[in-house]
């Protein structure tokens, strides 16, 4: 009975570092099946948000519609949340955009977007591409190009990861 | 100033003095927003609150004043520069692609003189387009500048039907490559902004900058409500009309030799 019992859990430990080594860390079996998280990219300063991760995660709609109004009825311009700047450090280059060649920030919203089933019009008229001079600190860093790609290549084997 | 943001900035200054004098001293003098709140209590303000601009008032009403004895030739430089500024223009249809300024011929028939201006918003006192909004999209500034805020603009055109200068135009094809001040998209309606996001920076709109560039004077910014701006100097020095004066809606663009 104990020795059973112990076989069990060694197969139980086995199994689970059979699909950790293989199955990645994010295809536990509890998603199984189950629509993959979203997994938007590192932003490509690499800097500090103007609010925590989570505060943004929850609130950047009402930051962005509050502000939308006092800039385009009250000329208050500059202050502190700004789609410009969130296209300065999130836009990212997709496939699906220019054929890769223009950094936008619509695969970097359309991935938690998708996933929560939201459907904005924001991109029916602002663009979402990054050009010189859009945010404050428009100039990337000189390490962007690597970070670009270390996060490119971690997203495609996470996607793969997902997939088995 | 509004109340909030003036909370703001009395917080850090009486709450983390350490802080503030710090951040004072790296940003500079230069960098520091200083409002005086009575004789003898001013708060300073320093970094990202000395960029804010705004928010608008109705102290100041900008206007232009417009030379139609200029050479004909200007007012392609003034269309060419609103086009390049804004982003419209180019479409394959012209009877109903967007069209912000235009130029335009006038004939008075029986002398048979001719002149030529441009014509766009005439950012009115009473815009009639306001009026009849039924969204609340077309509005004015504080400043005189009317505007559409496309994110409610439900595409009615109402609005277009009562400006009695043509001035609006409804967006109907998808826009590509709109410019990151300026968004631009299918269903709703647009105008001249007065180049609101370079005023609100301190700068001219782009075709009146244009024409400077070229050496022309035919256009003029400033502020209608400051007896010493240079355009009310010349208001109250020359002629000068306003397009369909007897509707009194009080356009802030004025014209001279028309």
């Amino acid at each position: 009975m104990r020795s059973a019992s112990r076989i069990l859990s060694l197969a139980v430990l086995a199994f689970a570092i059979v699909s950790l080594g293989f199955g990645g860390g994010s295809a536990s079996p509890a998603h199984a099946g189950e629509v993959p998280l979203p997994n938007p990219a590192k932003a490509f300063k690499g800097t500090q948000c103007v609010e925590p991760t989570d505060v943004m995660r929850r609130n950047h709609m009402s930051f962005l519609k509050h502000q939308r109004d006092e800039t385009l009825r009250e000329g208050i311009r500059g202050q502190k949340y700004s789609l410009n700047e969130c296209i300065d450090c999130h836009a990212v280059t997709s496939p699906d955009v220019a054929g890769g060649k223009v950094r936008t920030l619509k695969p970097f919203c359309k991935e938690c977007h998708d996933y929560a089933a939201v459907s904005i019009d924001c991109f029916s008229c602002h663009t979402g591409a990054a050009v010189p001079g859009i945010g404050k600190t428009s100039e990337l860093p000189a390490d962007h190009a690597e970070k670009a790609l270390t996060a490119a290549l971690e997203k495609h084997l996470d996607a793969g990861a997902r997939a088995q | 100033m509004t109340d909030r943001r003036q909370d703001d900035m009395s917080t850090v200054d009486s709450a983390t003095p350490d802080a503030s004098r710090r951040a004072f001293l790296k940003g500079g003098a230069a960098a520091a927003a200083v409002v005086t709140l009575a004789p003898g209590v001013t708060l300073y303000a320093t970094g990202a609150d000395a960029a804010v601009t705004g928010p608008a008032t109705s102290a100041k009403r900008w206007g232009m004043l417009i030379d139609a004895n200029a050479d004909a030739g200007v007012w392609d430089v003034a269309v060419a520069a609103c086009q390049k500024e804004q982003g419209w223009g180019g479409g394959e249809n012209p009877a109903t692609d967007p069209q912000w300024i235009r130029k335009v011929t006038v004939k008075n028939p029986k002398t048979g003189a001719t002149a030529n201006m441009p014509v766009m918003c005439q950012h009115c006192d009473e815009p009639p387009c306001v009026d009849v909004c039924p969204t609340g999209a077309s509005m004015k500034r504080a400043d005189g500048i009317v505007l559409v805020d496309k994110h409610i603009c439900i595409g009615c055109r109402f609005c277009m039907m009562a400006c009695p200068y043509a001035a609006r135009s409804f967006v109907h094809e998808p826009v590509q490559g709109q410019k990151p001040h300026m968004p631009r998209g299918k269903g709703t309606v647009e105008a001249c902004t007065m180049c609101v996001h370079r005023v609100d920076r301190g700068q001219q709109p782009a075709c009146v900058e244009a024409l400077a560039a070229s050496g022309s004077t035919a256009m003029m910014f400033g502020d209608l409500n400051d007896p010493n701006s240079d355009i009310s100097r010349a208001v109250s020095k020359y002629v000068t009309q306003r397009i369909r004066a007897d509707l009194n809606v009080g356009p802030g663009i004025h014209y001279r030799g028309i």
